[in-house]
C-alpha cells in the first residue's frame, strides 16, 4: 500500500480535495518518515509544531470550501530562504543562531497558497559546492546506493538537502536555488525533477545572496507536473526586488500536456565534451529519440562559447559572493570572534565563521576584483558572458524552441571521493548546468534512466527566456517515455 | 597569473579573513588551481564585446521616493551579537 508521503504533490492535493484523508494526516505521516530518516542529515530544522498548526488550518479551509492551490502541500525548505521565526544558517557557521524578522518571498508565496512548511533543508555552506559536503552541519546523504554497495554517495549540491529529502519522500517537494546547477545537478543525481526558472521569474528578495547576477529559486519534486505546480506559486512579481520580473505567472501545469509536437529541439554539438562517458551519450541519444518518437525534430546546433562558461563563472560569480558576503562581519547578526580591534573582530569572525570553500571563493573575488586585475580578469568574463548568451540568442533565432543536453557528467559519487586538493574538479560537475545560469536562461533537468550500477542519470533542457512552458511540456514528454525512477528499499529507516 | 605567499597575505586582509601561517601554502595552492583554470579565458577574442551589466534586458524599477518601511528597531537589533539601546556595539574605533 502506498503510504500518503510515497504520493506525488498533485495526488496529495487531489486526495485532501477529494477528502479522501486530511491535511493533518498528510503531515503526520511526513512528520514520522522524517523521524525515521534522520540518518539522511536531510533536514537541518524540523518544525513540527509550526506543520501540524499549518494542516490544520489547511484542513479547516477545505472544509469550508475554501480551498487554496497548495492547501495541506508539506514541503521542505532549502535553508537559504529566510523563514520568520525559524533558525536560517544557509549551511553556515556564521549564521548560527539567526533568526530573521521576515519571511522570503518565495517562502511567503507558498504559504499564502496553503503550504506547510515541514523543516529547513540542508546544503552547501551559501550554496557553494556540488556535493552538499561543504555544509558546515554535516553531508547530507543521498538515498540512492550503488547496486550491492552500502557506500554513502552525496546527494549533489548545493541543494542536497532538498533533493535527498524529495527522493526519500521527506516532503511532497522542496524549495532549491541555482546559481550554478544546485538544483539540477541534485536533482539529476537522485531521480528527481528540478527547474531553475528564467532569472527574474522568482524574487530573490529574503533569499540569503550568493552571486545575485545568477542565484534564481525554484523547485525540487518528483514529478514535471509537481514541479509546474510549486514554481506556479513560488514565482510572480516582487517590488522588493529590482531584477524581479513584471510578467504575469502562466498555468505552468496546463502546459505539462502540451507535448512537443512541432518543436524543434537543439543539440548543441559542444555538450559532447571530451571524455564523456558512453553512458551519457546514450543517454543523451535516447532522450532525443523520445522527443523525435513524440512529434519533434532535432536539430544540431553549435554554442561556440560553451567551454568558457565554467572558467567565466569563477570569476564572476566569486566576485559578487566577496562583495554579498561582506555583510558578515561579527556586527549585526551571526557568530562573533573578539579581536584587539575592529579589524581584528572582522578577520576573527569571518575566519572561524566561514568554511575552506567560502573563503576560496572570497578570496578568489576579492583578488579578481582588486586594483590591477579588475580588468583583465572581471571585466572579461562579463563579455564572455555576453558572447556565452549571444550563442543562445542565435539558436533561438533560428527556430530552436529547447535544448536537450545531458544533466551532468556523471551519476552520483561517494561522499569524500572528489575531495583532492584541486578545487576544479568539482566544479566540472557543473559544466553542463552553469552555461544556463550565465545566460540567465529556464533549464530543467529530468531523470532518463539509470546507470549501469542502478543510480539515476537525468537530462537536461533548457528554454527561451520566461518559456519555462515549453520545458514542462518537453520534460513530461521525457518522464512519459522514460518511466520515473524507482527508489530501491528504504534502507535508511 | 598566479599568486605567491604575500600575495595570500594580501587578499586575506583585503577579504577581512584571518589566515594562519600554515593555511597560506595550501590556500596559494587552491587558489593558483583555480586561476590557472580561469587561464584559458585569455584565448577569447573579446574585441568589440560589451561587458554584461544585466542578463535580462529591463529598466531599472523606480519607486516613490516616500518611507514605505521603519519603526522595526527591536526586529533589527535582535539577532546582534552584542547591543545596547537600539545601537549595534564594536570594539572602540576612534581614540
Amino acid at each position: 500500500m502506498t503510504t500518503l508521503n510515497e504520493l506525488t504533490l498533485a495526488e496529495a492535493r487531489d486526495g485532501l480535495k477529494a477528502k479522501n484523508f486530511s491535511a493533518a494526516d498528510l503531515t503526520r505521516a511526513h512528520l514520522d518518515a522524517m523521524e525515521k530518516a534522520r540518518a539522511l542529515n536531510a533536514y537541518l530544522v524540523e518544525t513540527p509544531d509550526r506543520a501540524l498548526a499549518m494542516a490544520e488550518a489547511a484542513d479547516a479551509r477545505i472544509a469550508a470550501g475554501e480551498a487554496r492551490p497548495l492547501d495541506g502541500i508539506p514541503l521542505g525548505i532549502k535553508d537559504l530562504f529566510c523563514t520568520e521565526g525559524v533558525a536560517t544558517t544557509a549551511g553556515s557557521k556564521i549564521l548560527e543562531g539567526f533568526t530573521p524578522a521576515y519571511e522570503s518571498a518565495v517562502t511567503a508565496n507558498l504559504w499564502r497558497d496553503g503550504a506547510v512548511m515541514l523543516g529547513k533543508l540542508n546544503l552547501d555552506e551559501f550554496a557553494m559546492g556540488s556535493s552538499n559536503e561543504t555544509s558546515a552541519y554535516g553531508d547530507a546523504v543521498s538515498p540512492w546506493r550503488r547496486a550491492g554497495s552500502e557506500t554513502k554517495l552525496v546527494p549533489g549540491g548545493s541543494s542536497g538537502g532538498s533533493a535527498a529529502a524529495v527522493a526519500a519522500h521527506l516532503c511532497l517537494g522542496a524549495t532549491a536555488t541555482d546559481t550554478g546547477g544546485s538544483i539540477r545537478q541534485p536533482a539529476a543525481f537522485t531521480g528527481t525533477v528540478g527547474i531553475k526558472p528564467t532569472y527574474g521569474r522568482c524574487s530573490r528578495w529574503g533569499t540569503v545572496a550568493y552571486a545575485s547576477s545568477l542565484d534564481q529559486a525554484g523547485p525540487i519534486a518528483r514529478t514535471v507536473r509537481d514541479c509546474a505546480i510549486l514554481l506556479g506559486s513560488m514565482a510572480g512579481q516582487d517590488s522588493r526586488d529590482t531584477t524581479c520580473a513584471d510578467l504575469p505567472v502562466p498555468d505552468f501545469e496546463a502546459a505539462v500536456a502540451r507535448g512537443v509536437k512541432g518543436l524543434t529541439i537543439g543539440i548543441p554539438k559542444e555538450y559532447r565534451v571530451e571524455g564523456m562517458s558512453a553512458e551519457i551519450q546514450a543517454l543523451w541519444d535516447r532522450g532525443a529519440e523520445m522527443l523525435r518518437d513524440a512529434g519533434a525534430t532535432i536539430r544540431e546546433i553549435s554554442l561556440p562559447h560553451t567551454q568558457y562558461a565554467l572558467p567565466a563563472y569563477y570569476i564572476v560569480a566569486p566576485a559578487e559572493a566577496s562583495s554579498n558576503l561582506a555583510r558578515y562581519d561579527g556586527v549585526r547578526y551571526g557568530l562573533r570572534v573578539p579581536g584587539k580591534d575592529i579589524a581584528g573582530l572582522y578577520e576573527n569572525t569571518r575566519a572561524a565563521g566561514f568554511g575552506r570553500e567560502v573563503k576560496r571563493r572570497i578570496m578568489i573575488g576579492t583578488y579578481v576584483l582588486s586594483a590591477g586585475y579588475y580588468d583583465a580578469y572581471y571585466v572579461r568574463a562579463q563579455r564572455i558572458r555576453t558572447l556565452i548568451k549571444r550563442d543562445f540568442e542565435e539558436a533561438y533565432a533560428s527556430g530552436i524552441d529547447a535544448i536537450l543536453t545531458p544533466a551532468t557528467p556523471s551519476a552520483a559519487f561517494g561522499i569524500g571521493e572528489k575531495g583532492s586538493g584541486d578545487p576544479v574538479e568539482m566544479y566540472l560537475q557543473d559544466v553542463f548546468t552553469i552555461t544556463v545560469n550565465m545566460a540567465g536562461l529556464p533549464g530543467i533537468s529530468v531523470p532518463a534512466g539509470l546507470d549501469a550500477q542502478g543510480l539515476p542519470l537525468g537530462l537536461q533542457l533548457i528554454g527561451r527566456p520566461f518559456d519555462e512552458e515549453t520545458l514542462f511540456a518537453a520534460a513530461q514528454v521525457i518522464e512519459e517515455a522514460a518511466g520515473r525512477t524507482k527508489l530501491p528499499a528504504a534502507w535508511w529507516a | 597569473m598566479s599568486v605567491d605567499a604575500t600575495t595570500v597575505r594580501r587578499i586575506a586582509h583585503l577579504a577581512r579573513i584571518a589566515v594562519s601561517e600554515d593555511e597560506v601554502a595550501p590556500l596559494q595552492g587552491e587558489l593558483n588551481a583555480i586561476l590557472a583554470f580561469v587561464e584559458q579565458l585569455g584565448a577569447v577574442d573579446v574585441t568589440g564585446v560589451e561587458p554584461m551589466t544585466s542578463v535580462t534586458p529591463m529598466a531599472m524599477k523606480k519607486r516613490a521616493d516616500v518611507v514605505t518601511d521603519g519603526a522595526k528597531a527591536d526586529a533589527i537589533v535582535a539577532n546582534a551579537p552584542e547591543t545596547e539601546d537600539h545601537y549595534f556595539l564594536v570594539p572602540k574605533v576612534v581614540e
